[in-house]
């Protein structure tokens, strides 16, 4: 299923290119397969019809730039359309209020509420280097509360006793007073897991709030959940004050689309992700990962931006006119390499590019386009400017300041003769234009964008 | 403890006992509510466009989790239906709308049946919070109802308290829990159940496992190395292995079928948590898929909520008005 998510968006790319520009008509196909791409994902239906709507209209008359081809351009609009959604990065809990700060979980069964208590005091003791306290408000469900003790044991963190014949709303207030007593920083209220049509137990979480008044409540929802996310987060959003949610079960191959179900619905921003089984398996959120895992695109939308980003246009052009008047030489050729590692290396560059577009890696050496710089940096900037003067004795001299040997200075000058052949042979042929469509047709599809010699 | 009873009372109570099939209902009555509307509002119009029509009907196949291709394949079906059709009046379409979701289910309506073979085993699986615990409770309760001498195994020995959760649903049942430590040997502990069920002579051993996700691969192993234990000490055993499905999942749950059943065979599904508003309609992809059937239904969290799966009363609970 994975593969043929990627294949139809990288068909979607494939079908956009030698447009023009987007209009309503061509984009018609790619929409359908978006839209089948985030329901394949579990978003929400409602929320991806808003989301293609807006999109739509983004797309349409969207900039299509020499570095993006129009399939290009209309995945990024989709990209950067959903990290929007997802929100701001690395939102981080609130702990500047009066001490013990109280936060409070709240969610379905099974979700993971219990586990990511745990984990969230384990990150707060060794991160913020906070005294944490435990206490379990679950006499509910068999064992619960002994299992945040075993938990709060393996952390050696504070744990409030409570029983399951005592009242949620009586135990959570008395481990308030004694976090306070303790002196703790925080005090993290686990509850048991309920139905939010459930009113009798949605009303015993709404005073619970009421009592602790925490600073964090948090929404802990499996990102494995399907359409059903949108219903539970409102009613959760609608009965308390939401100010985040973690997402669990990450590690699996779920595409997670609840997340964005979740966020466009509640408006609270995703604070953490449950990543494994164990109790440090709790990271920050980052909402463009989760865009390109909703949207199955490996990381090619980083690659995309990145090229972008890096790429000095200016000195694109520079290198561009200079291939025009045959006056390519060894040091537009060490700024092409630098551009390349600028941008990761051949290799990270690859394996940016998703599933089915794998090339051996060793078709690429990233070691060699160090090799070449540091040759092209033991040169003069004559024998930069012009390679023939480059005979025996300096090559002697290049290899050993760039710790290499004759050969590879050789084989150096080899590829950068090749190359300056390939490039002339492309000047003979036309303008400039030209040169760059039929550069882009030997780039992996999908991949690099215009304005790079192919290596 | 105390609390769950005074729970189960309330619950008792407010229902009035309410009977098999209305419980289900019930529990269902959401999912009915939001197919009914959907389908009084075009239906009832008979100027209704075709387009709009079949909109609405994979708007809430899709919002039930029944994915894209198993809705494109039912809305396909209704089109070739309403083509062959002279009058276009709604009861016929909504019999053809419920016979070809029946259609899909009903090769899934096969009951757990417990054999002769003694202890007969059944090993349960499932990812991280589905419900693996509590359905043991539910079942245990329903194999006792038939007669049955059932003891627990409790296998899960990595999630802190797991332990002691089952040995809670053992008291409540009165039935006996072999457990062994936490971060002991699964596949051990559920041995050493097998030899002290038959030395007691139970009927049935219920062996749970701690939850993993179907991506854990090490994990997946340990779990395929349980069954092969299990196997030792009968060839014919495990005779059942339940998969715990939460019907909140989306589609992801094909994944996670497809997992388990490479690891351990999987011979049965319980779809959980049904008393949501969760569909559950990840089971009309799996049902064409793997035909694997589906056992049970979890429809809330009291004991004696767990319901044998009927292809009609699911379909028609989605549809039947109040």
């Amino acid at each position: 299923m994975f593969d043929n998510l990627s294949q139809r968006l990288q068909q979607t790319v494939a079908q956009l290119t030698g447009k023009g520009r987007l209009t309503e008509d061509n984009i018609q196909e790619a929409l359908r397969n978006v839209r089948i791409a985030l329901l394949e994902a579990d978003v929400a239906l409602p929320v991806v019809k808003d989301f293609l709507e807006t999109v739509k209209s983004r797309a349409i008359g969207a900039e299509i730039t020499q570095t993006l081809n129009p399939g290009q351009a209309f995945i990024k609009v989709v990209s950067d359309e959903l990290t929007a959604l997802m929100g701001t990065a690395n939102s981080t809990l609130n702990l500047k209020a009066q001490p013990p700060v109280v936060i409070l979980m709240a969610g379905l069964q099974g979700s993971g509420k219990t586990t990511t208590a745990a984990k969230l005091a384990k990150l707060l003791i060794d991160q913020e280097k906070k005294t944490v306290m435990l206490v379990s408000c679950d006499v509910y469900r068999p064992a619960a509360i002994k299992q945040l003790e075993t938990l709060a044991l393996q952390l050696n963190t504070p744990f409030f006793a409570s029983h399951s014949h005592e009242d949620p709303a009586t135990i959570a207030k008395a481990a308030l007073t004694a976090a306070s007593n303790q002196g703790c920083d925080v005090l993290i209220v686990d509850t048991a897991g309920r139905l939010h049509i459930d009113t009798d137990m949605m009303q015993e979480i709404k005073t619970l709030h009421g009592v602790m008044q925490p600073t964090e409540t948090l929404f802990v929802v499996d990102s494995m959940t399907g359409q059903d996310a949108a219903n539970t987060a409102k009613a959760f959003n609608d009965a308390l004050p939401l100010t985040g949610v973690i997402l669990t079960k990450t590690d699996g191959d779920a595409r997670g689309g609840a997340a964005l179900s979740i966020r466009q619905i509640t408006g609270k921003p995703i604070k953490f992700i449950g990543v494994g089984e164990k109790i440090d398996a709790l990271e920050a959120f980052h909402p463009d990962r989760m865009a390109n895992r909703i949207l199955g695109m490996g990381d090619v939308l980083t690659l995309v931006e990145e090229a972008k980003r890096k790429i000095d246009e200016k000195q694109a052009q520079k290198v561009a006119k200079k291939i025009q008047k045959g006056q390519f030489d060894l040091q537009d050729f060490r700024d092409q390499l630098k551009q390349m590692q600028d941008m990761g290396g051949m290799g990270s560059l690859l394996k940016k590019l998703p599933m089915g577009l794998k090339l051996p890696q060793s078709a690429v050496d990233d070691k060699m386009f160090v090799q070449f710089t540091a040759m092209i940096d033991s040169m003069t900037l004559q024998e930069r400017r012009y390679p023939a003067l480059i005979k025996g004795s300096r090559k002697i001299r290049i290899a050993q300041g760039s710790g290499t040997q004759v050969p590879d200075v050789n084989r150096m000058l080899k590829q950068f003769m090749q190359m300056e052949k390939m490039l002339k042979k492309f000047n003979k042929k036309g303008s400039m234009k030209n040169m760059m469509r039929q550069m882009q047709g030997m780039m992996p599809p999908g991949g690099m964008p215009g304005g790079l010699p192919p290596f | 403890m105390f609390g769950f009873m005074r729970k189960k009372e309330e619950a008792v109570s407010e229902e009035q006992k309410p009977g098999l099939f209305s419980r289900l209902k019930q529990s269902l009555t959401k999912t009915r509510q939001q197919f009914t509307i959907a389908l009084s509002q075009s239906l009832l119009g008979s100027q209704v466009s075709d387009a709009e029509f079949l909109e609405t009907i994979e708007t809430q196949l899709l919002m039930a989790d029944v994915g894209v291709a198993a809705s494109e394949k039912i809305v396909a079906h209704l089109i070739s239906a309403r083509a062959k059709q002279t009058t276009q009046d709604a009861p016929h379409l909504q019999e053809v709308l419920n016979t070809a979701l029946v259609d899909i289910l009903k090769p899934c309506e096969q009951a757990l049946k417990i054999s002769a073979h003694k202890p007969y085993v059944i090993l349960m699986v499932g990812i991280n919070g589905a419900g693996k615990t509590t359905t043991i409770g539910k079942l245990a309760k329903h194999l006792q109802a038939e007669g049955k001498k059932v003891m627990l195994a409790a296998g899960d020995t990595f999630r802190a308290a797991a332990i002691e959760q089952l040995s809670v649903w053992g008291e409540r049942n009165q039935i006996p829990v072999i457990s062994g430590v936490q971060g002991g040997d699964s596949a051990a502990i559920i041995f050493d159940a097998l030899q002290a069920a038959k030395a007691r002579d139970m009927d049935v051993v219920i062996a749970d496992t701690a939850g993993r996700l179907h991506t854990q691969q090490h994990l997946m192993a340990e779990l395929a190395k349980i069954k092969r234990v299990i196997g030792k000490f009968d060839s014919h055993a495990p005779h059942e292995v339940l998969l715990v499905l939460d019907a909140g999942s989306g589609q992801n749950a094909m994944q996670q079928a497809k997992q388990f059943q490479a690891a351990t065979d999987v011979s049965g599904i319980v779809l959980t948590k049904l008393d949501g508003t969760a569909k559950g309609g990840i089971v009309f992809a799996l049902a064409e898929e793997l035909k694997l059937p589906i056992r049970f239904l979890g429809v809330g969290e009291a004991i004696d909520d767990l319901r044998a799966f009927n292809a009609e009363d699911f379909v028609a609970a989605l549809f039947e008005d109040k």
